[in-house]
């Protein structure tokens, strides 16, 4: 049966861990969210260049694994003079990366708008960034929720990528406890039970937000 | 309303842990049964010898990206192994395994052996046997040439100190340098590329593993001599004197009729 010693006995070991993924997760939600939203209008913007741009971002950061990015600001950015720390390197990769597809998420959202909102709101004398910012945004943020709700799950999930490049995460002390100890399987499972810890409410947070948004419309 | 919402989370919390639970006793009763055979009548029998060695090891198992083979000092001597157990050089397989899969890879019958640089403690042999040792090596340190780091003496309160996870020298540079920061990765590579990148200030690992870094990149260099005693030794599954002492066997006939200091000459020799 399950060895509850191994928690016991290495729990400070699991609750550095545990404190750094939730601080990464953290920082690189509400980073990836800003990003994200900040693509997705570029994509849309009714300015060539911008649309590029924004089209470049998602292709190239969405079709690359997350590891690698990782080690592009953690070992690449040192050679032109930029050192992060693991966990900041692996921080930034995971809101870049998951970036790219909260941008995809919204970008599906706000064409969900029907156009005829847009061109009411500009026939009214609004800019673009304010249609976008008063009319637009605000139905698009709810029919997005779920979408990103389910990206922030696999974010906090990815996060495990600072394992990788000594990130001090919840990953990393796993990988430690289970060299130092010899026991494999255990460990690991702990380290899932504390994942659950964080994904599973956040799991039924989405769920809610889903169920209620559906009654509103 | 209420009452339902709560008993379906604590319905998906239960199948959740039940799920959990039952993987883990599964794991249990695999490695259990496979014990109950003799270790060398099965290797004997299958007529092949299963080796996990490292493959990122430079001068001891590394990988040659254009032959596919994997080459060095371990590689040899698991050769010479098959060759007096099996009475064929060839009848050895080779699987990779770093510092922190060979020990669950050897319990659970993935490999026969391990000949990947690994040092012989005591609390090692609570998990597994080990044969004689068949090489002396030392923990060091790695550093860039020129840097203020000369020895373990200059590890001090915020240096950060590179390692690989799951290997002694990771356990015994804490306890010698107490107050440095260890920063551990995954295998030798990532760990010296981390050092190139200057994400540290010394890599530390046994000195047979630092000369085949320092040999691959010359703006390294090891400095302060050794500091522990490394014996490495080969592993099998615990409870298998018969193939222990088979190893120790094949290990004593190389060593007399001169093909370990051939194997030693042609690796090492230059250190």
């Amino acid at each position: 049966m399950l060895d509850f010693s191994i928690l016991i006995n290495n729990l400070d070991t699991y609750l550095e861990g545990f404190k750094n993924t939730v601080l990464a997760s953290i920082i690189a939600l509400i980073g990836s969210f800003i990003i994200g939203v900040i693509v997705a209008v570029m994509r849309i913007a009714p300015i060539k260049p911008l649309n590029w741009i924004g089209s470049a971002y998602v292709e190239f950061i969405r079709n690359i694994p997350l590891l690698i990015i990782a080690f592009f600001f953690y070992i690449g950015l040192p050679s032109i003079g930029v050192t992060l720390s693991g966990f900041v390197a692996g921080t930034i990769a995971l809101a870049i990366y998951t970036a790219s597809f909260i941008a995809e998420a919204i970008r599906a959202g706000i064409q969900a708008v029907p156009k005829g909102q847009m061109e009411a709101a500009r026939s009214s004398g609004l800019t673009y960034l304010q249609a976008m910012r008063i009319i637009i945004l605000p139905q698009a943020i709810k029919i997005v929720i779920p979408p990103i709700g389910n990206q922030f799950i696999n974010l906090v999930k990815n996060s495990a990528i600072l394992g990788m490049i000594a990130g001090l995460d919840l990953m990393y002390f796993g990988d430690l406890v289970s060299s130092h100890t010899f026991v494999t399987f255990p460990v690991y499972i702990f380290v899932a039970m504390f994942y659950l810890v964080l994904t599973i409410p956040l799991s039924l947070g989405v769920g809610y937000l889903e169920k209620r948004l559906a009654r509103s419309h | 309303m209420f009452k339902s919402k709560t008993s379906k989370i604590a319905g998906v919390l239960l199948l959740s842990a039940s799920m959990l639970l039952s993987a883990c006793g599964k794991g249990d009763k695999e490695t259990s049964g496979t014990a109950a055979k003799n270790a060398l009548e099965q290797i004997k029998s299958k007529d092949k010898i299963v080796i996990g060695v490292k493959y990122d090891t430079r001068l001891f198992g590394l990988k040659n990206p254009s032959t596919g083979d994997v080459e060095g000092f371990d590689i040899d001597i698991s050769k010479e192994l098959a060759k007096d157990l099996l009475g064929d050089a060839k009848k050895v397989e080779f699987k990779e395994v770093t510092s922190k899969t060979r020990i669950p890879m050897l319990n659970n019958g993935d490999i026969d052996a391990i000949v990947a640089t690994m040092t012989i403690s005591e609390e090692r042999k609570k998990e597994v046997d080990f044969s004689d040792v068949y090489f002396d090596a030392g923990q060091s340190l790695l550093v860039k040439k020129g840097s203020a780091i000369k020895g373990l003496e200059d590890l001090k309160k915020g240096t950060k100190v590179l390692a690989v996870k799951g290997s002694t020298s990771a356990i015994n540079i804490r306890q010698k340098a107490p107050d440095t920061t260890v920063l551990e990765f995954e295998n030798y590579t990532e760990a010296f590329t981390a050092l190139k990148a200057g994400q540290g200030d010394a890599l530390t690992t046994d000195d047979s593993i630092l000369y085949g870094m320092a040999d691959q990149d010359s703006n390294y260099e090891l400095v302060g001599g050794t500091f522990t005693d490394e014996p490495y030794g080969i592993a099998v599954k615990k409870g298998n004197k018969e193939l222990v002492d088979a190893i120790n066997s094949a290990l004593k006939k190389m060593k007399e009729n001169g093909k370990y200091d051939e194997i030693h000459k042609k690796w090492i020799k230059s250190h």
